[in-house]
Formats: C-alpha cells, sequence, structure tokens
C-alpha cells in the first residue's frame, strides 16, 4: 500500500513517499522514512515486503558507502541503479528473493545530470523521466504523463506533485498521514514540507 | 548457469543455515529433515488458530507499551488460546531479558520465548565484550536480525522491546517479517486495535506514572473486554533509569467491576429470583 514517486528534471529528482507503516489493518508508525542515502548525491526509495525493503536497502546502502571508502569516490546514479539491478537479479534467482521496488534518483557529480531509475522486484530496471510503485501507480502515472514536460523547472515539478497528491487524495481509499518529498540536485539532498511546495 | 545452481542446492541445505550466522557458537535452530523444512512444518500447523492442524500454536493477545516523560510503561494481558480453547489464563507475555530489557510475547509463545531468550544471551554476551549495557536499538536489531534469517520458515511473532539507556527511554516494535520500527507508543495483538482505541485518545507523553499506569491498565481491560482472545489479568511494568520494575497483577474481571461501579455483584441467595413472596 506504499506510495512511491519521482519525477526527474534537468539536475534534480524530486522523490515523494508516503510516510505510513502499516501491519495488516493497524497503522503501527506514520512518520517513517521509507529513503536511503547512499551519497551525498544519491537516494535510494523502497517500497514492498516490510522486512525485506529496510534489509535490502542497508545492504545496499552499506555497500554503496564501502565503495565510497575504498575508491575515495561515489558510484555514480548509474552506476549505483547497475549495482542495485545486479544484486537484486542474483537475489532473484535464490530461494528466498528480495521483494522490493525502488527507485533510484541522484544526479552525477561529474555532468551535473540528473536521472532516476526504477527498479521493480522482478530486477527490470529502466532509465524514466517519472516513475511510481505501488497502488499509487495506478493513481499519479497518468498525472505525470499529462503534465510531465522535458527539462521542467523545480516549481513545475513541485507542482505536479500536488496534482499527483490531489488525485490520490481524492480517489485512492487509502488515507496517508504524511508524505516526505526530497529534492537531489547538484547542492545535495534537501527534504521539503508540504506546506512548502 | 552453473553458479545458480549451486545456490540452489546449497540454499536448499538446513546446514547451510548454520554458516550465515548467530550458530557460530555451535547453537542452532532445529528444522524438520527433508528437502523443504519450512512447507513440510506448515501443512500440521496452524497459522492463524482457523485450521484444525496437529500443532496449534498459542496464539491471541493483548500487548501494549508506551513512552513517556518517566520512562516506558510495558502491559499485557495473561490469555493464551490454542484454536477456541482458552490453553492458560496466566501466562507471563512480558520477557525480563536482563534488568534493563524488557520484551513482549505475542504471536507464536514459543517463538516469542526461545529468541528473546537467545537475545538475552547475546546482550549478555555484548555486555561481557564491550563493558557497557547494550543500547535498546541494537538489541532489537540483534533481535530483528536473528529473526529475518529465519523469514519464511513459518515463525511468528509480533513483540516489542522496550528499555532503557543511554538516550532516556527506548521502545522497538519488532516482528517476525523482519520489520523492526521506533515509536512512542505500540500495541501488538488479536486486542491491540481496541487497545490503541484507548490509548491514542488520552496518551500524553507529559503523564506521571500514576497516570500512565492508569491508561495501560484500562487499555488492556478494554481489550480484554472486546476481544475473546484476550484476558486474565494485566500484568505491568515500568522501566525507568532503574531498571523495571514489576507491579502486582490485576484481575480483568475485578477491573470490570471497579470500572462499572453501577454493576453490582449479586450473590446467588440474595438474587431476587429467589426472594420468597
Amino acid at each position: 500500500m506504499d506510495a512511491l514517486f519521482a519525477i526527474a528534471g534537468k539536475d534534480f529528482v524530486i522523490s515523494v513517499s508516503d510516510t505510513a507503516s502499516a501491519r495488516s489493518i493497524v497503522r503501527m508508525k506514520k512518520n517513517c522514512d521509507k529513503t536511503y542515502k547512499l551519497s551525498s548525491h544519491t537516494l535510494l526509495a523502497v517500497c514492498g515486503e516490510p522486512g525485506d525493503t529496510a534489509n535490502f536497502a542497508e545492504y545496499i546502502q552499506g555497500n554503496v558507502r564501502l565503495y565510497s571508502v575504498r575508491n575515495s569516490q561515489d558510484l555514480s546514479p548509474s552506476e549505483t541503479a547497475n549495482f542495485i539491478r545486479n544484486e537484486l537479479a542474483g537475489s532473484m534467482r535464490s530461494r528466498k528473493p528480495y521483494n522490493v521496488n525502488m527507485l533510484v534518483a541522484g544526479v552525477d557529480q561529474n555532468t551535473g545530470a540528473a536521472s532516476l531509475y526504477r527498479i521493480d522486484y522482478l530486477a527490470a530496471m529502466a532509465k524514466v523521466p517519472f516513475a511510481a510503485h505501488g497502488y499509487c501507480a495506478y493513481f499519479v502515472y497518468s498525472v505525470m504523463d499529462h503534465e510531465y514536460t522535458e527539462g521542467l523547472t523545480l516549481e513545475q515539478g513541485f507542482d505536479i506533485v500536488k496534482n499527483c497528491l490531489t488525485a490520490l487524495k481524492e480517489r485512492f481509499i487509502v488515507d496517508f498521514p504524511d508524505f516526505s518529498i526530497k529534492v537531489i540536485s547538484t547542492n545535495g539532498t534537501r527534504e521539503y514540507d508540504l506546506a512548502e511546495i | 548457469m552453473n553458479r545458480f545452481v549451486e545456490q540452489l542446492v546449497n540454499d536448499n541445505n538446513p546446514a547451510n543455515l548454520e554458516e550465515v550466522g548467530y550458530a557460530s557458537n555451535g547453537m542452532h535452530f532445529e528444522l524438520a529433515s527433508g528437502n523443504n523444512p519450512a512447507a513440510f512444518t506448515e501443512q500440521f500447523t496452524d497459522v492463524k488458530s482457523e485450521k484444525d492442524a496437529r500443532i496449534k500454536i498459542a496464539h491471541g493477545t493483548t500487548t501494549l507499551a508506551f513512552k513517556f516523560k518517566e520512562g516506558v510503561i510495558v502491559a499485557t494481558d495473561s490469555r493464551a488460546t490454542m484454536g477456541n480453547v482458552i490453553s492458560s489464563q496466566s501466562v507471563k507475555k512480558v520477557i525480563e531479558i536482563n534488568p534493563y530489557l524488557l520484551g513482549t510475547m505475542a504471536g507464536g509463545a514459543a517463538d516469542c520465548s526461545f529468541w528473546e531468550r537467545v537475545l538475552g544471551m547475546e546482550c549478555r554476551l555484548y555486555e561481557l565484550r564491550n563493558k557497557k549495557r547494550i543500547s535498546v536499538a541494537a538489541a532489537s536489531k540483534l533481535l530483528s536480525n536473528l529473526v529475518y534469517r529465519y523469514k519464511g520458515m513459518g515463525l511468528s511473532m509480533g513483540t516489542m522491546v522496550a528499555g532503557w539507556d543511554g538516550k532516556g527511554p527506548g521502545l522497538y516494535y519488532v516482528d517476525s517479517d523482519g520489520e523492526r520500527l521506533c515509536n512512542d507508543l505500540f500495541s501488538v495483538g488479536s486486542g491491540s486495535t481496541f487497545a490503541y482505541g484507548v490509548l491514542d485518545s488520552h496518551y500524553r507523553y507529559d503523564m506521571s506514572v500514576d497516570e500512565a499506569k492508569d491508561l495501560a491498565r484500562r487499555a488492556i481491560y478494554h481489550a480484554t473486554h472486546r476481544d475473546a482472545f484476550s484476558g486474565g489479568v494485566v500484568r505491568m511494568y515500568w522501566v525507568n533509569q532503574n531498571g523495571w520494575v514489576a507491579y502486582p497483577l490485576e484481575d480483568v474481571g475485578q477491573l470490570y467491576y471497579e470500572y462499572h461501579p453501577e454493576i453490582q455483584l449479586t450473590n446467588a441467595v440474595d438474587s431476587p429470583l429467589n426472594a420468597t413472596a
């Protein structure tokens, strides 16, 4: 039931994730962060099977950071995404595959170009301008398809996010308590308040 | 391709689990022998107290815990059910891991007591190795890593790890999915929704100890009142900087008359039906 989507501009990516954690019909927590900082300019957002999500994301986070320490250089977003895809593809061919969907958002520190990768639990990966996971995808994809223009500004991006959230609020039976909105740009990662955008 | 085949063959071997983790000290969790121990055991087990199976797991619970300014309150009911039968009214669902850490029991009773006993051992080893007490965060992470290794093998537990460490009161929820959450307030078990109803409407962080105890007692009481799988007595603990203290047990049957003073216990002899005209 997690809501997870992101929109990429030329030099920024907006990542939106809900902050609810549910067990069966009960909301156990309403302020949980489903994103993991892989480096100063790369963010991993996860959803899927409880337990798997945190475990896989922490495993990825550990290894991506280990790479940075060993090589005194961060992995680029595309390198990170390909590493994650490969790990997931390996896991998928084991007895107990990870059931995790992901969005990898990042800005390449050499070129300054932003990129967004969508990886699903079958380890299918695509580089996309915008993406969504879970049930929320049924609501927000049409909004993003309709309103996305190449090279949009941050403000235009926020407008799409607002419309996506309206769509969810209006038509989705699940009521999300809050959303975590993060923007990855050349300056690093910044969290925005729902009222700010 | 051979690598994948090899991986599948190795994953198949229960002995392989030993290498993976905590079994490094010679202990390991015994699995049914055969090709797929999890599936084998599952056909004889009632996972949701619905199936009529050979292995009936003790189920059904209300447990709750919350942080407040003076520490953590942990409270549970004491009923165990196996299918439709109440198998015990005096279960200890609070597990005393060490003088500063408590665990609660919901789901499979055996799973909880076994793994929290193992957690107790790991926490003691941590103390001996590092010459300091383990934090609640680290202890709960040990437990979640421990059970995550057995994910999909039929473990069933929803537990809260509560304690006091360098950061003050600590409270984590850990379940057999491998999920681990930190929050101010949790309730777990079949009666949790009823407990949440009472807790959420009256919970404040700046409560006094007496207020907190009263809230916890009422939440458990109301859960036992509506949830058929919860009952018995209210068992309550308070964790403060000096460790946990346990409180006397309170029969929820007695609490019923305490909370509803308008209802009087009548002796059968005094009953109006026996009154001679």
